[in-house]
């Protein structure tokens, strides 16, 4: 079996205690693999600690326990080791208008990466094909234009040839359609998925949208609190959703024939994270069982395992096990 | 007086019957709580943000205003209490209850102003003062508009947490001690504090976790009905306004392009672009969009430059030659009313059309 | 062989210039300092070391303004324009040279302390913060004891006690450009402290630095006349600081010799104004405001 083109082993990261808080474990154990020419989807509440996963990822972050690694090979941090990963992964952020420094014209904008990394040789070949390979065509009308006078999916169009200037293997996608109008969505993620058949870019898109994992992801892993909970293929997490957090979050997209469960409260803050499992405060399972029911005790005392990352899996204790 | 909207040029859409509730036959007799008649706003120089908005609607109505950015509908939003800038030029007719907002004296428009209608605006962290507490901003409109004494004020300020879920002991925080959903609640408490008869809310779970905006929804929709209090409610989310409001209006470069019950626009939309943005948003499990994005190549037209014909021709994947020339207008359509000239009865949805455009639209669903 | 090229540069500058031209103030202020600046350059060429020699004056003692001698005579006999225009030499020399030097400094300590937040931050913004509160009078006739009247003392004086408000001017604008996401582009493309530093924070910044730099000219120039009014400068060489000094010392005033006091000061004024307003129409025009349109 081929090595994932990108995978997080047991991966931990906490930032240090401030101002008379604990410390909060952002990232408290994750193990997430994107295969060769994969689409996964990571899809989570803000404060969940995906962001700082995916960022984790690209080696922004350096994990304070656990493992990136890169096609089998463990991610270094001295700087030479950092700086060729980067050739190979790329970041894809939410808000385009402003991951494009104002005062680069299109132009520089796209040749920087190549340009930080000595690639000068055939420069303006190499910005002509990610520009139209981005879907920005003719390039030449572009290449003198500034990130202001470009609409919401240009920019993003911009950024995305900027990171196919380095060829990578692997793109990392922080929401990358939430801040662009709805109907340019489509176009966004319609260009995320040929590249994938036209380029063999595997993709991590990081997202709190449900319906967009449904258009292009093909596993789907939902995280709560630093933690994985449900992992799976994309069909089967999001049509037969087996963690209750899951099934909560379905339940309450708009036109869906469910009864909505909307569940009480926000997500607690990472450094107050609850004892045994860590969504038993909100679940709605949790609450819907008997109070002499002894799987209670399961629920509050007993934490669980980190979910492996090579098969579809659910973190919880009051899972119905699948027939046959 | 009023003239009935029925007596009205039968072609264009006037407000009234389409924006009442289907089988609300004896309405007519009373005043819409809010008419709004052929508004139009431009911004200087050349800014055309809404070129000629028509609506109305009744108290205890709910009404969704879909569009994009460029479509005009949060200045919509903002000229029903006048809140543009000077520099904007307005004209047309804005009646609440019967009285022209753009016409109104200074002292009767802050009078309306919260009392009668009153606004929850979009990102809760720029709109609440950071350096007041959120009890102090609640209790500021009660003190203006109730002249009532500080007591009465807290006790109400209190009431008002209550009903949107924030403890009334976080009354002394300040809003960048509460969380995004605690802030949109916080901005909700506000709006109802002077118990208006309208409110509308622009993007008010735009930046809003899914489950958090489930809450706020469910929030608005209770308070909206309990108090049957009108609500205009703005997203770019076609599904969320479906969910929340009776009636549906999608905006496109300053103008409404179709209207009427939300329920059977959602159904069966009309106008081309309905149909695109709902599709944007896919349904999970629909085996149409798995894998298969749906969008529209182009953008949202720049409001100065806004040529004759239908706006959104550029984009259209079902145009015609006409469609470039002939100018378009709310003709009936179903239930309600789209502003496509593909609805007209003369227009045969056989005939193929002229650009084929390799946008999905979501046809391919239905 | 592609089509595509790297687009020529000169585009925003030209830009900028049509804005600029536009303004009033901006066109004010750049006349101004042409004239200022041209009469300072050219003065070589119209006046010799005898106009300006104190024993070969051919005037009457402090003769008030006359067809030969427009703005009148000094003491010894010196025609006060000529004094004058060989004066802004050396106050618009020291003011420039004083500011430059201020600039530079200031601008990399700022941008170092805003890049480098911990340790190396905190201990420049430590260092900024004490000269802040070293007085500047003291620290420029302590400098000028030291170093001995002049010219060179009074630019070292003013360099060292004007740097600070460019540092912590362009150190708080570096923090608000790297909170932006952009940065973070920039180090997922695989830039490094100096490329984000040169590369992404300094152009950035520069339109600060820029602005900055025409008030902090203004302030030098007030600086410099201050310093050599007090006697810090070289009794020999001829400033506008000390022409008043000599003027004040001198008893013109007493004498009511209005022509030796008020041209120096009002040529003070009316450069400074030169300055800051070229300065404000460039921060207009540089406003972030106006770059979204």
């Amino acid at each position: 079996m081929t090595a994932p083109a990108l995978e997080a082993r047991d991966l931990c990261i906490t930032y240090p205690p401030r101002q008379g808080r604990g410390p909060a474990h952002a990232v408290d154990g994750v193990n997430l693999a994107v295969g060769v020419g994969e689409i996964v989807a990571l899809i989570g509440e803000s404060g969940c600690g995906k962001s700082t996963l995916a960022r984790a990822f690209v080696g922004l972050v350096r994990p304070t326990s656990g493992e990136v690694c890169y096609q089998g090979t463990t991610l270094g941090y001295s700087s030479k080791a950092v700086k060729r990963f980067r050739r190979y992964t790329q970041l894809l952020l939410q808000d385009p208008g402003g991951a494009l420094n104002p005062k680069q014209n299109v132009f520089d904008a796209v040749a920087e990466g190549p340009r930080l990394h000595g690639l000068r040789a055939g420069l303006a070949e190499r910005v002509e094909t990610a520009l139209s390979q981005a879907g920005l065509r003719p390039p030449a009308q572009f290449a003198a234009r500034y990130p202001y006078e470009l609409s919401g999916g240009q920019q993003q169009r911009v950024v995305i040839a900027g990171a196919l200037a380095l060829e990578p293997s692997v793109i990392v996608a922080d929401e990358p359609v939430a801040s662009l109008d709805a109907s340019v969505r489509g176009e966004i993620l319609r260009l995320i998925l040929d590249l994938r058949t036209s380029l063999g870019l595997s993709a991590l898109v990081v997202s709190h949208d449900l319906g967009l994992a449904w258009n292009i992801a093909d596993r789907v892993a939902v995280m709560y609190l630093g933690r994985i909970v449900e992992q799976g293929r994309a069909e089967d997490v999001l049509l037969r959703p087996r963690h209750p957090y899951t099934q909560a979050l379905l339940s309450v997209l708009p036109g869906t024939d469910a009864d909505p469960v909307v569940l009480r409260g926000e997500p607690p803050d990472p450094t107050a994270i609850p004892a045994g499992c860590r969504f038993h405060p909100r679940c709605q399972r949790f609450a819907a069982l008997d109070t002499t029911d002894g799987r209670r005790t399961l629920c509050t005392g007993q934490a669980l395992a980190i979910l492996p990352a090579d098969a579809p899996d659910v973190a919880c204790h009051l899972i119905e096990q699948p027939h046959g | 007086m009023r003239e009935e909207p029925a007596a009205r040029a039968p072609k264009a859409l006037a407000g009234g019957p389409t924006t009442r509730p289907l089988g609300a036959v004896g309405r007519d007799t009373l005043a819409a709580l809010l008419e709004v008649r052929d508004l139009h706003v431009t911004f200087r120089p050349d800014v055309r943000a809404v070129r000629g908005v028509s609506l109305s609607l009744d108290a205890g109505q709910t009404l969704g205003v879909a569009g994009e950015s460029g479509s005009g509908k949060s200045t919509v939003a903002l000229s029903l209490l006048r809140l543009l800038p000077s520099s904007a030029q307005v004209s047309g007719e804005i009646l609440v209850a019967g009285e022209d907002v753009l016409r109104m004296n200074w002292g009767r428009l802050r009078a309306v102003r919260w009392a009668d209608a009153s606004i929850v605006f979009q990102g809760a962290m720029s709109a609440l003062n950071p350096v007041r507490t959120i009890g102090e901003q609640i209790r500021e409109p009660i003190l203006l508009h109730d002249k009532v004494g500080t007591r009465a004020a807290r006790e109400r300020t209190a009431a008002l947490l209550d009903a949107v879920g924030v403890p009334a002991r976080r009354a002394g925080a300040y809003p960048h001690e509460l969380s995004g959903g605690q802030r949109q609640r916080v901005m909700i408490a506000m709006a109802l504090a002077c118990r208006p008869n309208l409110i509308v809310a622009d993007e008010p779970t735009t930046a809003l976790d899914v489950i958090v905006q489930a809450q706020i929804l469910q929030l608005v929709t209770d308070l909206v009905h309990e108090a049957k209090i009108s609500m205009i409610m703005i997203s770019h989310d076609l599904s969320v306004l479906a969910d929340t409001c009776d009636a549906l209006a999608v905006m496109y470069a300053g103008r409404i392009v179709e209207i009427g019950d939300s329920r059977a626009i959602m159904a069966e939309p009309r106008h081309p672009y309905t149909r695109a943005l709902s599709s944007a948003f896919p349904a999970i499990g629909d085996p149409a969009s798995r894998l298969a994005p749906s969008g529209l190549t182009g953008d949202p037209p720049d409001p100065r430059r806004i040529g004759p014909g239908c706006p959104f021709q550029p984009r259209c994947a079902e145009a015609f030659d006409d469609c470039r020339t002939r100018d378009v207008e709310l003709w009936p359509a179903g239930s309600g009313h789209a502003a496509c000239l593909l609805v007209l009865p003369d227009r045969a949805r056989s005939a193929s059309p002229t650009r084929g455009n390799l946008a999905q639209s979501g046809e391919a669903a239905s | 062989m592609s089509a595509l090229t790297a687009p020529p540069r000169i585009g925003r500058a030209r830009r900028f210039a049509g804005q600029f031209f536009r303004m009033p103030t901006a066109i004010a202020g750049v006349a101004i300092l042409g004239v200022f600046t041209i009469a300072a350059l050219t003065a070589p060429l119209y006046i010799h070391s005898s106009d300006l020699d104190v024993t070969q004056a051919t005037g009457g003692q402090l003769a008030p303004p006359s067809r030969h001698y427009p703005l009148g005579t000094d003491q010894p006999g010196r025609s006060v324009l000529l004094l004058l225009i060989w004066g802004a030499r050396a106050s618009l020399a020291i003011g420039v040279i004083a500011t430059l030097l201020a600039v530079v400094l200031g601008s990399a300590i700022g941008l170092l302390a805003g890049h480098y937040q911990r340790w190396l931050g905190r201990g420049l913004m430590h260092l900024t913060d004490w000269f802040i509160a070293v007085p500047s009078l003291p620290l420029a006739i302590s400098l000028a004891a030291v170093l001995g009247q002049g010219a060179t003392s009074i630019t070292i004086a003013i360099a060292i006690t004007s740097w600070t408000a460019t540092a912590r001017l362009i150190r708080a604008q570096t923090l608000t450009v790297e909170a932006r996401p952009f940065i973070e582009r920039a180090r997922a493309l695989g830039a490094g402290n100096v490329q984000i530093m040169v590369r992404h924070v300094l152009p950035n910044v520069a339109p600060l630095i820029l602005v900055s730099t025409t008030l902090t000219v203004a302030g030098a120039i007030l600086a410099e006349t201050t310093l050599t009014f007090l006697g810090l400068g070289n009794p020999t060489e001829v400033s506008w600081g000390t022409m008043i000094n000599e003027a004040y010392t001198g008893s013109a005033v007493s004498r009511g010799a209005w022509w030796y006091l008020l041209p120096p000061g009002i040529a003070i004024v009316v450069v400074v104004l030169g300055f800051t307003m070229t300065g404000r129409a460039i921060e207009h025009i540089l406003d972030p405001r106006m770059a979204t349109r």
